[in-house]
């Protein structure tokens, strides 16, 4: 350990905002990853990311009215996920039309909410972080709370995975085994903005996609069983983090004081690790 | 609302809601709402980086708007498209986050490519804009034939010889210039809306796709000018009044099908 921590800045782990990182990054990666490998399976991608952008409205207005911004991104992304489950068009370019329009308007409500931001109470910097997140911005009372939601997504997805893989496999099969489809389907567009919503206040609300999608693809290509997909995806997701967070802590000793953000560094392994997850496939199969 | 500078917008949004109304015809057909939404919005840091690099932010723009293209074509081989154009958005974003951090300007550029500014507009680049307008238009009504068949129907569209592989990198790049020579306009996230409401709103209305295409023109029109009449008027950004209309659009649009 005394190798590892020399080979680490000084005063990494002793930082509080570095730790409030960490630990809600742990969350967002870890929950993101269970979710996406469902949500690639089912084909929502599209929807994943509408969530996240919906979501920003509920962000601004927190900025706006002064609330946790926790809240703000959580009760947007419920309500989002009720609406794309009301829309609930079965054929597959119905819904990403329908999906598309109210991903539009929704953000034509951040537009105008960050306005408000701008003009009423002058915080110029709601955008970047509505958008973009603030990692090291976090307070650290969000810390427990969203351990505590992670924790209690996490519960959820145990219990529904069977039914929610087998609705995503055969539809038809499950509604005659008695799964109710509806109620699996909208549980699990819930979780999504459970995840949804962590990963906004991480790395924001544009970039929650690279968590949700990335590892879990990246992992769908390595592994066929669904069980060690999801395994491999929160490995990646939460190795992307705290590699991206230590990188981002790092870059302030090379960078002359301006400090890379947090998010390209989270990104750049991830897609790095989503083109080696190709590499390898490659070989297996002319092997 | 009519004086010097204000002309420019009117130009150029005019030109922009005639190319919106025909590409996203074709978005609409073809599905394609989450490639219309992740290509402006992975294309707005290339004015930033185009600013690091010290060139026009506008060839910027084109420059990232091409990148995307070639991201959703070429991962799009081996991957869902959903996952394809995901992979590609975050992968745009990511180092686009890296330009605003080091070119500076990071809150206010970032406000203004996102969600637009009405003054954004200068006249040195209505001549550009519209350029590209008349080239999409040129580019639209030659292949129309070809771009509709292989949306309706592939297998038909395969045995007549229309390969699909090319008219699918066609419509990408189609969409990625439109959304470079819009997103000075209306902003990234909301090039989007105008792609995708008024189109959907023209096809419920009529099954002509002629006809679908000359009234999606029409309503993106409406659409553009209303909100930035009411955006002069009221003060509040002109992204929200494109999303607010286009939603209502597509609305009034679903509820008429209904009523048929």
């Amino acid at each position: 350990m005394v190798g590892a921590g020399a080979l680490l800045t000084p005063g990494f782990f002793e930082n509080g905002p570095v730790r409030a990182a960490l630990g809600v990054s742990f969350c967002a990666a870890m929950l993101s990853a269970m979710v996406g490998v469902f949500t690639i399976i089912r084909g929502q991608s599209f929807a994943g990311h509408a969530l996240a952008d919906v979501s920003s409205a509920g962000g601004a207005g927190a900025f706006l009215f002064g609330v946790n911004p926790l809240f703000g991104f959580l009760g947007l992304a419920v309500l989002g996920a009720g609406v794309l489950e009301m829309v609930g068009v079965q054929r597959a370019r119905e819904r990403d039309l329908a999906t598309g329009v109210f991903l539009g308007a929704g953000l034509g409500v951040t537009a105008l909410l960050l306005y408000f931001d701008v003009t009423m109470r002058s915080t110029s910097g709601a955008a970047i972080s509505v958008m973009f997140g603030s990692m090291f911005a976090i307070p650290p009372g969000m810390v427990k709370l969203s351990l505590g939601l992670g924790a209690g997504a996490m519960v959820v997805m145990a219990m529904i995975h069977r039914p929610l893989l087998l609705c995503a496999a055969a539809p038809e099969l499950a509604g005659v085994q008695g799964v109710n489809v509806r109620l699996i389907g909208f549980l699990h567009l819930l979780m999504l903005a459970l995840a949804v919503t962590l990963s906004a206040m991480t790395i924001g609300a544009i970039l929650s996609t690279a968590l949700l999608i990335g590892p879990a693809a990246a992992a769908l290509r390595l592994a066929r069983r669904p069980g060690r997909a999801i395994g491999l995806a929160v490995v990646i997701g939460v190795a992307a983090c705290w590699g991206g967070v230590w990188l981002a802590y790092d870059s302030y000793n090379w960078s002359g004081g301006h400090g890379w953000p947090v998010s390209f560094f989270i990104v750049t392994i991830i897609f790095t690790i989503y083109l080696a997850s190709g590499l390898r496939r490659d070989r297996t199969m002319r092997v | 609302m009519f004086s010097g500078f204000m002309l420019n917008s009117w130009a150029a949004a005019t030109m922009l809601a005639i190319v919106a109304g025909m590409v996203g015809f074709f978005v609409v057909i073809r599905g394609a709402s989450f490639a219309a939404h992740a290509l402006p919005l992975g294309t707005f840091p290339g004015a930033a980086a185009a600013g690091l690099a010290g060139v026009n932010p506008f060839w910027g723009l084109v420059g990232f708007a091409l990148l995307g293209v070639a991201g959703i074509s070429r991962l799009g081989r081996r991957q869902r498209a959903d996952v394809a154009t995901a992979l590609t958005l975050i992968t745009l974003l990511g180092v686009g986050t890296l330009c605003l951090s080091l070119s500076g300007q990071y809150a206010a550029s970032a406000y203004a490519l996102l969600f637009g500014q009405l003054l954004g507009v200068s006249r040195a680049a209505l001549l550009p804009v519209g350029g590209i307008c008349a080239g999409i238009c040129a580019l639209v009504l030659i292949f129309f034939r070809p771009l509709l068949l292989s949306a309706i129907s592939p297998e038909l569209a395969v045995a007549r010889g229309v390969h699909a592989g090319r008219v699918e990198l066609l419509f990408l790049a189609l969409l990625g210039l439109a959304t470079a020579m819009a997103l000075p306009v209306v902003g990234a996230l909301l090039v989007f809306s105008l792609l995708v409401g008024p189109p959907a709103c023209a096809r419920a209305l009529t099954t002509r796709p002629g006809v679908a295409m000359a009234l999606s023109v029409v309503i993106a029109l409406v659409v553009i000018w209303a909100a930035i009449a009411l955006s002069y008027e009221s003060d509040w950004p002109i992204g929200f009044f494109v999303g607010a209309l286009a939603a209502g659009a597509y609305g009034l649009g679903r509820a008429a099908a209904m009523m048929r």
